[in-house]
């Protein structure tokens, strides 16, 4: 039986192994095309036309300004609400609003684009009017909210986590509740919610179906929010959703963009892991 | 002002601030939902239920996708369930405290965080290119059990965590063994983790779109598939395709659809909660 349940296990293992063959295996037919310092450097990203360029980043701003702009969102209000659930709010409200967060997070990611692209982009075109009907902003702000329960929540753990006599004794010399949460539990709790952001970080770089329905198709290399842009994963699906010849090299760039994805979340996620292992305050 | 009135007032202040972030995360969450429901539910009727998709959008309907959502919900939880809980004793019962042990651990961890997509890319190549599968729902279904693999993994190994050791003592004391220790003492005791674990992961398999979309799932169906070697389209792929369409009345549809998709998100996610909470009360250590 021991043998049964190790092989299970070991698919675990072999996913990993599969994905890394995969991606490298169909990224270096690539890069014997395309030098990798092209990949790299050129600003243009025009595989499926006929003036061929292949440099990921325009891809790669388009992902990072949405992913910026979700982050904005996502960090402050999320830290926010989990300090207050933990350190203010009665226990009933936080009994309440706990769950109500977690269906945020449990919504499929395609309504969320829909909701960005009928409701939140409309909205700001009344504001700012030279809004592009798709935008990074639009699609930046609703990620946002799609990932703020992941932060508050793992937060909120992090901080209620913290012994209550850490809290005693501020409040013993005096504190407020607002003094309390910012010198003695924020720190205290400090790799936790260090790791609830780069968790949420690494969740908005591979986000997909907000950003190719809200963020548009157009791989423009600029920082600015109201424009259109392509992120890495859109790309991905625009390839996927036509009919691209296997084999092909505008077949392999997928694989070549979807690798620069995987490294940036794989550093991520080791990031996250080393810390929660390193750093973990243990009271006894 | 003295200092302590004015950190008095500044806790007050903040205090009310935590209350308007939370009010306006929840307010979001009444817009969105009122939103979709003022713009779908008119929409949603038998016909829609019943009817494939179309070029006239007032004509069409979601069966192709519905069907294709059952098909898909099915095959990822029989590949994903027995492999998950499985590994999950693995790690919790058998590999404690050796090299391996932390290898997989970390290798865990990381699965957990890679993309959607990139497990998409991944299915392309093993499932649908490799093994021959093609675009069908058994290719789509691999993918998709793939992906949800390490949620039931981390779910069941957090059931197993709570069973005290007590209980494995007091078996073990009885002459049993490590296996019949786990079949007949540790499993039952955590079954009700161990299912709510598998709800929630497959909870989120059914919104998932972009592996599904990379893997060669259809935009336009106008069959019901009859088999795991069927091609298909699902829920958010059929959504994602009224989406990106101009036309008002195939906003109504994508709507109307939403509402649908969220009911049995929602639906799932109830009785995920419900199981837990039973089995909190029911379970006292």
């Amino acid at each position: 039986m021991k043998r049964v349940l190790m092989i299970c296990a070991i698919i675990t293992v072999l996913t990993t192994v599969g994905i890394v063959y995969v991606l490298f295996s169909e990224s270096y037919t690539f890069f014997q095309t395309v030098p990798l310092s092209d990949f790299l450097t050129d600003t243009e990203w025009t595989p499926l036309f006929t003036d061929k360029h292949y440099g990921i980043l325009p891809l790669l701003t388009g992902t990072l300004l949405t992913t910026a702009i979700a982050m904005c969102i996502a960090v402050p209000m999320g830290i926010t609400i989990a300090i207050y659930l933990s350190e203010y709010a009665p226990k009933r409200v936080r009994s309440i609003v706990k769950p109500l967060l977690e269906i945020l997070a449990s919504i499929p990611t395609v309504v969320y684009g829909f909701f960005a692209l009928t409701v939140v982009t409309p909205f700001l075109q009344q504001i700012i009017p030279d809004l592009s009907g798709f935008n990074a902003l639009s699609a930046g702000l609703v990620m946002g909210i799609m990932i703020m329960p992941m932060v508050s929540s793992l937060s909120e753990d992090a901080l209620y986590a913290v012994p209550k006599s850490l809290r005693e004794g501020a409040y013993g010399m005096g504190s407020t509740r607002l003094q309390t949460s910012f010198r003695v539990i924020l720190p205290a709790a400090s790799s936790g919610i260090i790791v609830s952001v780069i968790l949420a970080f690494a969740r908005a770089v591979g986000e997909t179906m907000i950003v190719a329905v809200a963020a548009g198709q157009q791989p423009i290399l600029t920082g600015d929010p109201r424009s259109s842009v392509e992120t890495i994963t859109t790309y991905i699906v625009q390839v996927s959703s036509g009919d691209v010849q296997h084999g092909s090299l505008e077949y392999n760039t997928i694989f070549a963009a979807g690798i620069t994805l995987f490294i940036f979340t794989f550093i991520l996620n080791s990031v996250s892991f080393y810390i929660k292992k390193r750093f973990q305050e243990k009271y006894d | 002002m003295i200092n302590s009135e004015k950190n008095r007032l500044k806790d007050k202040a903040f205090q009310y601030f935590g209350l308007g972030c939370t009010i306006l995360g929840l307010l979001v969450l009444a817009v969105f939902l009122g939103d979709i429901i003022m713009k779908g539910i008119g929409r949603i009727d038998w016909d829609f239920l019943t009817s494939f998709p179309s070029m006239r959008a007032k004509k069409a309907g979601i069966l192709s996708a519905w069907v294709g959502t059952l098909w898909m919900l099915g095959l990822t939880a029989f590949i994903s369930i027995p492999i998950g809980i499985g590994a999950g004793i693995y790690f919790e019962e058998y590999a404690k405290k050796s090299r391996l042990a932390n290898l997989l651990e970390i290798n865990l961890a990381n699965l957990a965080g890679v993309p959607s997509i990139i497990y998409g890319l991944l299915g392309l190549e093993i499932f649908v290119r490799s093994m021959g599968m093609g675009t069908s729902l058994l290719a789509g279904a691999c993918t998709l059990a793939l992906l949800i693999l390490p949620i039931i993994i981390v779910s069941t190994r957090e059931a197993l965590r709570a069973v005290p050791n007590s209980i494995r003592q007091a078996s073990y004391g009885m002459g049993a063994n490590t296996w019949q220790t786990i079949w007949h003492q540790v499993l039952p005791a955590s079954m009700g983790g161990i299912l709510t674990g598998i709800i929630l992961s497959l909870s989120r398999a059914i919104g998932e779109t972009a592996p599904l979309i990379v893997t060669g799932a259809l935009a336009y169906v106008a069959f019901v598939p009859s088999g795991p070697m069927d091609q298909y389209t699902v829920m958010p792929m059929q959504i994602f395709n009224w989406i990106s369409r101009p036309q008002q009345d195939f906003q109504v549809n994508a709507a109307a659809g939403i509402i649908i998709l969220l009911c049995i998100t929602f639906l799932l996610n109830g009785i995920a909660v419900f199981l837990r909470n039973r089995w909190q009360k029911k379970v006292k250590w």
